[in-house]
């Protein structure tokens, strides 16, 4: 894993997904009030924030695991929220990866990758598994494709789930905190995996936990508290001169945890 | 880095501020009354007193002693009761329990050996249609889609009537009702097929809720995960909810198989001969009940083969995940 710097990410394309005063309630609670973001194509953005803020729920709707209750989200331009979306279509270039992995416990590793290019992209069996090989290969997990998840660490287990999202081809990635389940020195392995696609240009939309981690990644940085997005900058900016008094008092409680 | 291991950085915790720590022993509020210091126990064994009570003697040594005095115990209450000779021979007559057993058409009584056969058939057919037919029942119990809501109220209604409605009943409404309506092809059938339909409409009601159960035991965090690689609800639920739903029904789904393997017996009602109705028809020609113990006995030899069957099921499956490696 390249922990040396990467190779220059392509450059900044145009925009890949649009959310529009996004609202979303679970019963009486509001979480999301009002979301407004734009990410480009080759752009990575951290969403940081304290737990409930929401920053999975955003990343939930995107990928449309969550109905919306108003508001508008569009990928490359053409609208996802509409009734007659084909919400397969969609995940098929959306990828996803959640904090607790959610590998399929009753399969092996290499049967959690190859099975959504074969029962959705209906690759021939051989084809899926070459491919699903290379890419467990690439993130070092070569001689792991016969375990079964529970006999994983937790940094494989993640890497694995990041590489069953990966063998579907997806044109952007999400992240749902996806270090936030693991013991610390295990952060490490996972991290360096998302670098590495960082580099090879992946639109990539990041909730996170790790702050130094989003300084070094990100091209922006959103902050949201309370369902909305307080504050949308640059890292640099963001992290030595946020505007919002609300963003001051979240980071200052990070320093204060020694997290930044 | 974790915050626990971080932590503020600071003066020391003022609430140890004033401990001694140059022992090794815990902070000396612990040490209950004040004036007595705290001892390190010494030695860790456990005391020999209680638990321990026959020292050194093997595990299968105190288990074969345990289960012969109690068995003791169990023969000997049944031998000294007042009517254990009476009991003995209406009950465990050998010579009776062999005539039953092989049974003699001239006499007027039936094989109990021969009519178990007759419960097997019935038994299997009825497993293959209730594993059908319940899954489908959950299924539409857990669909969410808008169009299917008529047939979730059928679902539902199904449900309730067959698990309130006693077996013994069903039998006698299938038994009775089906050859009365005169039905071209469906009335003319034999009772045992009436009987089987009565076993498959009855436990399918319950074997739904328990496919229900396990649909449930599987975390929506699944569905989220087979959802978002693109997979359809169709193909999420077929290769990723489902073998996890039925890897945790298997032990509730045999026991209720053992029950329908014995309750196979009820359909005898409809006078189809079956183990126990042939038992019956035994014990009503000679007047002994020993047939019955036969029959009995013969339902244990199903019974019991099939629960440690699935016993070694749950084993496999559990070393075979831990192992890592694909059987």
């Amino acid at each position: 894993m390249s922990t040396n710097a990467p190779a220059e990410p392509p450059p900044i394309g145009g925009e890949a997904i649009k959310v529009e005063d996004l609202h979303k309630s679970f019963g009486t609670n509001e979480v999301l009030k009002g979301i407004n973001l734009s990410v480009a194509t080759h752009e990575v953005i951290c969403l940081i924030g304290a737990s409930g803020s929401g920053k999975s729920t955003l990343l939930r709707c995107i990928n449309l695991l969550e109905p919306i209750d108003s508001g508008r989200i569009s990928l490359w331009g053409a609208e996802v929220t509409g009734p007659d979306t084909d919400q397969n279509l969609v995940r098929r270039h959306v990828g996803i990866v959640f904090q607790s992995f959610n590998l399929f416990p009753h399969m092996t590793v290499l049967r959690n990758v190859t099975l959504a290019p074969a029962k959705v992209l209906h690759l021939p069996r051989a084809e899926a598994e070459a491919e699903a090989r290379a890419l467990l290969s690439r993130f070092g997990l070569g001689d792991k494709e016969a375990e079964f998840p529970e006999r994983l660490s937790g940094g494989q287990q993640q890497r694995v789930a990041i590489v069953r999202a990966l063998a579907m081809r997806p044109q952007i990635m999400l992240l749902d905190e996806v270090t936030s389940a693991l013991d610390p020195e295990l952060v490490a392995e996972v991290l360096d995996l998302i670098r590495e696609l960082a580099a090879t240009g992946m639109t990539m939309l990041i909730a996170t936990h790790e702050m130094g981690f989003a300084r070094d990644i990100a091209r922006r940085v959103c902050f949201l508290e309370e369902g909305r997005i307080i504050e949308d900058a640059p890292p640099a900016e963001l992290f030595s001169d946020p505007k919002d008094e609300r963003t001051r008092r979240f980071l200052r409680r990070i320093v204060d945890a020694g997290r930044l | 880095m974790d915050e626990h291991q971080t932590g503020p950085a600071g003066p020391p915790d003022p609430e140890f501020a004033g401990t001694d720590l140059a022992g090794v022993g815990p902070p000396s509020a612990s040490a209950g009354e004040a004036g007595i210091p705290w001892q390190p126990p010494g030695s860790f064994t456990r005391s020999r007193r209680g638990s321990r009570l026959l020292g050194g003697v093997s595990g299968t040594v105190i288990s074969t002693t345990s289960t012969i005095v109690v068995l003791g115990v169990l023969v000997a209450i049944f031998l000294l009761a007042p009517g254990a000779r009476a009991v003995e021979h209406a009950f465990f007559n050998p010579q009776d329990m062999w005539a039953s057993f092989v049974g003699d058409p001239q006499k007027g009584y039936y094989s109990v050996g021969a009519a178990i056969w007759l419960n097997i058939r019935m038994f299997l057919a009825a497993e293959v249609l209730i594993l059908i037919l319940a899954l489908l029942i959950a299924l539409v119990r857990q669909s969410v889609h808008p169009a299917l809501f008529p047939i979730r109220i059928l679902a539902t209604g199904y449900v309730d009537l067959f698990r309130g409605v006693p077996l013994i009943l069903v039998i006698f409404a299938i038994g009775l009702g089906v050859p009365a309506l005169s039905l071209p092809g469906v009335s003319s059938q034999s009772n045992a097929v009436y009987g089987v339909t009565a076993l498959v409409l009855s436990y399918s009601a319950y074997v739904s809720e328990v496919y229900r159960a396990g649909l449930n035991s599987v975390h929506q965090s699944q569905t989220a995960a087979a959802l978002s690689l693109g997979l359809p609800r169709r193909t999420a639920l077929r290769h990723v909810i489902l073998p996890q739903a039925v890897r945790n029904i298997v032990p509730p789904l045999l026991n209720d198989f053992i029950s329908l393997q014995k309750d196979t017996a009820l359909v005898g009602v409809l006078g189809t001969i079956e183990a126990n109705k042939a038992a019956e028809i035994y014990s009503e020609q000679v007047f002994n009940f020993s047939s019955f113990t036969v029959a009995a006995i013969l339902f244990l030899i199903l019974t019991i083969p099939l629960a440690r069957f699935t016993d070694r099921l749950i084993e496999r499956d559990r070393r075979r995940r831990l192992a890592g490696a694909p059987a």
